[in-house]
Formats: structure tokens, sequence, C-alpha cells
């Protein structure tokens, strides 16, 4: 479509403006972030760094975080164990039932996080795993071993089966094959989902206010719970925090997979 | 469950490695041997860890769900373990919920069009860019995708909040006296979800506008097509297929949203998520919280039957088109 210079610049503008609704939140918290006040203001008046030393002071967060860095690494860990194997038979095996596996390890996408995290209260609390680690690691896993699945089999669709069959051909025993072979081919994939589902983990907010109670509590529910009864520049540093992590994210998986394969649905 | 597999390999010792025509180079491909390593046998030891961490954490939960929806609730939080449809007809019985459920379509109605129409011109833009900095405009559209939904949710409440920016600015110009009331109603809420949402709506648009062919679009007009006849029989049809599957991705996403209709809402927006929260938190009536949960289930359900036969008469209708096109 060839526009003449009036169409040019309202398409600029159009897509301009979008961009920034896109981003205004993020912006907003950023610059709300450095501002003095005790309440929230825009714009800021006075710039200073206090609100990220509230974040560090305050000891429920400092908690939370360590809660939620200890429950997303080995949330990651797990959902690799889990999910790389069940890549590796998806993609390079046949056998009866492939398809209707595939759907299997990919279907708890399905199911809206309100309703897996009343699931899960239902079935922890009698045992009672409600309001521990390991409770809050298992209602992470079935959320983040799809994200693994995924950008597996990604990474293998990519790569030529017959690569595999000519080492072996050439004399390769399974272990060489696997490391030399198999390993590379799946790497950028495997640190694809590992940071996904650590940054999900560690996002989640839904399912674990269910799980979750007085001693573990997460940190995007200490964060919730906080900004329901004041919101100041402290919640914004600590957003601002999360940004960035999220940011340092992306750029890992962008390099390792590419953040279109990895997070495209289906 | 699938017709797929049944047909390729019933025989799990066959080895796709080695073709029929030369079966005296392949030594291993004889009938499997208790103990080998079929694929089969691999298959299922690669899948195990997996499917015992689904069944742990995904499958068992949902079937402990629906179970709690037809046991009774008592007062005080207690259960009775039985097998009654009682729940069900007392939430279907009660208005409240029906006024529930019609906020929570009426919000996804909402959240999904304006959705829709914001995130169409990005992502065309970004489908047909040639810009060296595609990567990086890719990115900045879909990285929120990765950001925190509590963060984001924060920031709208300084956007939107009596104190907040917009209202700030406009008091200042002097356009208005007293702040608009953005925050704590549905106004804020749509807002703010349909910020929330467009990310997945751009990512699922860019992967579905594959078929958009920049040639097609200069051979429309070089046959006398204007601009809008090339949007609206080129462009558009070819789209269309991305926009639908968009849409039920950010319907299904609002329809069980929590985050922002709790924190935006200020108690004051109630839908199906936050009903289902409060009744299984605040209320400790598991029953009833089970049973909404099936409704939001079902609701689900509607939508996917309505996605898939729009979906079908599209593609009908772009294929037709199409083919007369190329």
């Amino acid at each position: 479509m060839r526009a003449g210079p009036a169409g040019r610049l309202a398409w600029g503008t159009l897509i301009t403006v979008l961009y920034l609704f896109l981003l205004a939140p993020i912006i907003i918290v950023f610059v709300v972030s450095f501002d003095d006040a005790t309440f929230l203001r825009f714009p800021p008046e006075g710039l200073t760094l206090d609100a990220y030393r509230q974040v560090f002071d305050n000891a429920d967060f400092r908690s939370a975080l360590q809660v939620s860095a200890v429950t997303a690494s080995i949330t990651a860990g797990l959902a690799l164990l889990a999910g790389v194997p069940a890549a590796l038979a998806l993609s390079r095996l046949r056998f009866r039932g492939r398809e209707a596996m595939e759907s299997a390890f990919l279907s708890p996408l399905l199911v809206p996080n309100i309703v897996l995290g009343l699931a899960l209260l239902v079935l922890f609390a009698p045992i009672p795993l409600t309001d521990t680690y390991t409770g809050l690691i298992l209602a992470h896993l079935g959320i983040t071993i799809p994200y693994v699945v995924r950008t597996v089999c990604a990474s293998l669709a990519g790569a030529d089966p017959r690569a595999e069959e000519a080492a072996r051909t050439l004399g390769a025993n399974t272990f060489t094959v696997a490391r030399r072979i198999i390993l590379p081919t799946i790497l950028p994939g495997v640190v694809s989902g590992g940071v996904i589902a650590f940054l999900l983990s560690f996002d989640e907010t839904v399912i674990s206010l269910f799980v979750s109670g007085q001693s573990v509590t997460p940190l995007p529910v200490a964060v919730l719970q906080y900004v329901e009864y004041r919101s100041d520049p402290a919640i914004a540093a600590l957003s601002v925090c999360l940004v960035v992590l999220s940011v340092l994210a992306v750029v890992l998986v962008e390099r390792s997979l590419g953040l279109r394969r990895s997070l495209r649905s289906g | 469950m699938t017709a797929g597999g049944t047909g390729t390999g019933t025989g799990t010792g066959s080895d796709r490695a080695a073709p029929a025509a030369a079966p005296a180079v392949a030594p291993r491909s004889g009938p499997a041997a208790p103990g080998r390593w079929t694929p089969a046998r691999t298959a299922t030891a690669l899948l195990l860890p997996g499917l015992v961490a689904l069944l742990l954490t995904y499958a068992m939960p949902l079937v402990w769900v629906a179970r709690m929806a037809f046991n009774e609730p008592l007062p005080g939080g207690a259960i009775r373990q039985t097998l009654t449809l009682g729940t069900f007809t007392d939430v279907l019985g009660d208005a409240h919920y029906w006024r529930v459920i019609w906020r929570t379509v009426e919000l996804g109605t909402l959240v999904t069009v304006f959705t829709l129409l914001l995130s169409y011109p990005l992502a065309l833009f970004l489908a047909r860019t040639t810009s060296r900095w595609r990567g990086l405009l890719v990115a900045l559209a879909v990285t929120p995708l990765l950001i925190s939904s509590v963060a984001r949710t924060f920031g709208w409440m300084a956007i939107l909040g009596s104190q907040g920016v917009v209202n700030k600015t406009l008091m200042s110009v002097g356009l208005i006296d007293t702040p608009l009331q953005l925050a704590n109603n549905m106004t804020g809420v749509v807002i703010a979800s349909t910020e929330i949402y467009m990310p997945f709506a751009i990512l699922v648009m860019i992967s579905g506008f594959g078929r958009l062919d920049p040639e097609l679009e200069r051979a429309a007009a070089s046959l006398g097509a204007g601009r809008l006849a090339v949007l609206r029989r080129v462009v558009l049809p070819l789209t269309l297929p991305g926009v639908l599957t968009a849409g039920l991705l950010v319907f299904v996403l609002s329809l069980s949203g929590y985050v922002t209709p709790r924190l935006i809402g200020g108690g004051r927006v109630f839908v199906l998520a936050t009903e289902i929260y409060d009744e299984a938190i605040t209320a400790l009536n598991w029953p009833v919280a089970a049973v909404l949960s099936m409704l939001l289930l079902v609701l689900f359900g509607l939508v996917v039957v309505v996605y898939t036969r729009l979906q079908r008469l599209v593609e009908r209708r772009v294929l037709g088109e199409g083919g007369t096109a190329s």
C-alpha cells in the first residue's frame, strides 16, 4: 500500500500512540519510583532513591523475595527434569498415542489459573500442603512444564533428525549422540524453557494466592496484599525491580531461542 | 483418543531408520526381544516423570475440584461429603450469581473488542515493517507479556486513580474540575485489562499474519484497487483468521482474569474470578467456589465452540477469495 505523506504521518502517529499506551504503566511506574513523596503523585517534584532503600529495608519484602527466588529456581529445575525428556520423546520417537500425549502435555495452558488455583487448594489443604514450599512448587510445576516441552520441541523441530542417524551410522554410541548432537541442538530450547519457567513461577500470582499462607508468601502475593491497602513509591520501586528481572529474562530468551518461537501459542 | 497414532506404528519394533528395501543392513530391526529398548519403551521412560508431575499438579486437582462441586456446604465452612446437584441449583437460582456471570461476559466482550482494535494496527505494522529495528520493535510490543501483571496493574492504578496522571493532567489544563472516576469501577478495569492482554493479541496476530504478502497488495493496487479496497478485499480477509485466534485467546484470558478486576475494581467489580476467590478464601464455601469454577469452564467451552464455527466460516471464505487472488 502506498500512502501519501499525510497518510504516512497519520499512520506513524497512530503506531506511536499505541506503543505509548502499551508501555504507559511501565513508564509511569519507573518515574514514580524515584519520587521523594510518601504517597503516589505525578509528576514527581523531587527525585530520590529512598523508595528503593525502603524496599530493601522491608523485612516482609525480603523474605517474600527469598520465597519467590527459591520456589522459582526449584520449579524451573524440576520443570526441566520432567519436560526435556518428554519433549525428546514427543518429537523424536514414534509410538502409539503420541498426539494424545502431546495434547496432554500442553493442556494445563487451557485451564484458567483461577480454576487451577482453587483445584490445588482443594487437593492440597487436607494433606496439608498449603502454605509450604512443597505445595507452592508443585502448584507452579503444572503450568511451567508445558513451556519447557514447547521450547525444547521448537528447538528440535528446526534440526534434522538425520544428523543423529548419521552419527550413529558412523559408529557413535547413544551417549555420544546425546552429548555431541542432541544436547547442542536442544540447548537453546532448554535455556529458554528454563528461563520462562523461572519467570512464570516468580511472577505467578493467582495460583499462589490459593496455596500460600502466612509463613510461605511469595513476592507477587505480598505485593498484591500491600497494594490493596496503600500505594506508595516503594511499590513502584519494587515493580521496577520486577520489570528489570523480566527484561533480563527476555534478553536471555531472545538470544537463545527467540522470543516469538518460545511464546507462540500452539 | 487419536486416529493419527494407531495407523503409523502398531508394531513397536519397526525401525524407521531401516527401510524395508534393505533388510540385509538392518540387523537391529528384528522383532523386539523382552528387555530391549523399543521406541515405545523408551518413550514411556522419557514421558514418565512429566506424566507423574502433570497427574499430581493438574489432573488430580481438577478431578478433586469437580468432585467438590457435588458436595453440600454447611454453615461455618464445613462440608458434607455427598453427591448432590443442590449447590448447582442453589447457585443457578441466585440472581446475584447471574449478575456476576453477566458482568464477566460483559467485561470479556469489551476487553476483547478494544484489545483487537488497538492490537491490529500494531501487528500489521510489525508484520510488514522492513525497519532494521524490527526485532527491537517486536520485543517492545511483546515483552510486557513477561512482566508481572501485578506491577503493570499497579502502574494503571497510578495512571487512572483520582490523584493519577490522567486526572492531574486534565485538572491542571483546566478541562475538568473534579476528578473523573476512572478507577474502582468497570471503566478502569476495561482500560487496564485491554493493555494487559494486548501483547498476547499482538503475538498471536503476527504469527497468524504469515499469509500477508506485500506482492498481493501491490498486485491489487496495480489492477486499480484503491487503498481502502486493498485493505478491505486483500489485507483484512488474509489477516482475519489470526485476528479470530487472538480474539479467542483474549476473551478466554479476560473471562478468568483476577488481578486486574480485584486491584483496579477496588472491591466494586464482581466477576467470576473474584467471586471464586472470595467464596473459597473469605467465605470458606468450597462447594460454591467449585460450582462457579465449573460454570467458568462451561463458558470457556461455549467460547471455543463459537470460535471453531467462526474460524471454519472465515477459512472457507478466505480460501475462496484467496484462490482467485493468488
